[in-house]
């Protein structure tokens, strides 16, 4: 950012949004926004009660759990729709409707098939975020270049090594890309999940919090999951920056 | 005098081979082919002719619809490891260091790992890669990754090389001083080189034989023996009588093909 000729740190920009809330809060124009000052006080109240890390677990076991499905289902039928002209046709429609499709409006009719608890928001984890990795793992296989192909088979390379030791490898870069859109996904179904259906996890403190109108709390949870978000993103990323010098110049 | 015999017979033979690619794109007809043991033999023709086709069929990396290719007198079913592959885009890993993508067909073959480092060492030091065995690809220049490139197929150590336009995607002065060393390279290595190119000077400057391929479909003009002494310093050729009228002879053939 520059202003007036200078650089500034993008951290001032963030600075100038929180001084914004506080204003705003303070004033005490919108009930809905309290001070962000006694948010940071609702986020270090919230850190000291067991309640709140026992919403942490449920929902973090729901998440992980979640995305291991979702990332052992995705990677492989985005490669072998990649390499499988019959799979593509067959599940390629269904793949592309459901990455763009308002799932939210879904989750309620799982219900019926998963009931209440935590393992509708396990398959809602599943059905926001395999989606989108399985899209970018069969792009990625798809943009392999033909002649890497024809090395590995030229030097004797079996079906098992073809596909580990330079599909998966030449794939990686989309594979990633995929992967962190997927987990922040999955972050989002946790928590829709856990409203709409299933009342437990931080989801049962949204509920709370908002229903009677806690809303320093409130933001406070909602920062602190954009945060995890945040960094789960950033943790792949990195992931991504490793293989970037040679992702760039494939 | 059996071992006699199966020197003299050529290490591969094309017979009455066709390809018919879907949609019904005659690539090749009925060609036949001997390539001597040994020996350099060129694939030349203009684009479209079909001699990247019949290179590939040979490696066993495409199908052909009639016919059949010879090696040693075993009809070829696939990829197998007495041929090498040197690919025009090189093909190289990008994720792999020069000395991983000079052992990979080692590693693939399941060589213990010290073992073919010592082998991809040997082969970096013969094409002059000595230094660079830690860089990766994006670092190397397009001649530099070739090098890298005709390592790897050294390294496997098949008898017979095939090289796809090997090298079309670097500069003029890099293809000469690569095409010298080649020459040099093959005076120590034995192989049997099958070598398209669409590079009339190029086929004449590095081949002992050189198959005049015509377009659409591709069939078998003529085959020519170079008769240059390659054993002789690789820098005379270019000034040698035959190899300057051998070019003009071809260029006078491969015209006739173009409109």
């Amino acid at each position: 950012m520059i202003i007036f000729g200078r650089r500034i740190p993008m951290i001032f920009a963030l600075l100038i949004w929180l001084l914004v809330w506080e204003a705003i809060g303070r004033a005490e124009l919108l009930f809905l926004i309290p001070p962000f000052a006694d948010v940071v006080r609702a986020m270090f109240k919230l850190l000291a009660t067991g309640k709140f890390y026992q919403a942490v677990s449920v929902s973090f076991i729901a998440f992980s759990t979640g995305m291991m499905i979702s990332i052992s289902i995705g990677i492989p039928l985005g490669i072998l729709m990649g390499r499988v002209r019959f799979i593509d046709e067959l599940l390629g429609m269904w793949v592309n409707v459901f990455v763009s499709a308002p799932l939210t409006a879904i989750v309620p009719a799982l219900m019926v098939l998963t009931g209440f608890g935590q393992t509708t928001v396990i398959v809602t984890v599943i059905l926001f975020s395999v989606w989108i990795i399985t899209l970018d793992t069969r792009a990625g296989v798809r943009n392999i270049n033909p002649s890497l192909l024809e090395m590995g088979r030229s030097f004797g390379a079996n079906k098992l090594q073809l596909y580990t030791k330079v599909i998966f490898k030449a794939a990686l870069p989309e594979i990633l890309a995929g992967l962190r859109l997927g987990l922040i996904r999955g972050v989002r179904g946790v928590i829709v999940g856990q409203l709409l259906i299933a009342i437990i996890g931080l989801g049962e403190l949204f509920e709370l919090y908002s229903r009677s109108f806690l809303m320093d709390r409130f933001w406070a949870l909602v920062i602190m999951i954009f945060l995890f978000a945040y960094m789960i993103s950033e943790a792949v990323n990195h992931l991504e920056k490793r293989i970037e010098f040679w992702a760039s110049t494939r | 005098m059996q071992a006699n015999t199966i020197q003299n017979r050529p290490i591969i033979e094309v017979k009455e081979l066709s390809k018919t690619y879907p949609g019904r794109v005659e690539a090749l007809r009925n060609v036949n082919l001997s390539i001597p043991r040994g020996q350099l033999t060129t694939l030349l023709g203009p684009s479209g002719c079909g001699k990247t086709t019949l290179l590939k069929i040979i490696a066993g990396l495409l199908n052909k619809t009639e016919g059949n290719v010879f090696i040693n007198g075993q009809p070829v079913n696939g990829p197998g490891p007495e041929r090498a592959f040197v690919f025009q885009d090189f093909a190289l890993l990008p994720w792999c260091t020069v000395l991983r993508n000079v052992a990979f067909g080692l590693e693939l073959r399941g060589v213990p790992g010290k073992q073919r480092n010592e082998i991809a060492m040997k082969y970096i030091d013969e094409v002059g890669l000595t230094g660079f065995e830690k860089a990766y690809p994006y670092e190397l220049s397009g001649g530099m990754r070739q090098r890298v490139g005709l390592a790897r197929a050294l390294a496997v150590d098949a008898e017979i090389l095939l090289m796809d336009e090997p090298f079309a995607s670097v500069d003029e002065q890099t293809r000469r001083k690569f095409q010298e060393d080649l020459l040099n390279l093959l005076k120590i290595e034995k192989k049997t080189v099958v070598f398209v190119t669409h590079s009339i000077e190029e086929a004449v400057y590095v081949s002992d034989q050189v198959a005049l391929l015509g377009p659409r479909p591709g069939r078998i003009m003529r085959v020519i023996n170079t008769r240059l002494d390659h054993a002789e310093n690789v820098e005379d050729i270019r000034r040698d009588q035959r190899y300057l009228n051998l070019v003009e002879d071809l260029w006078q053939i491969l015209r006739q093909y173009l409109i």
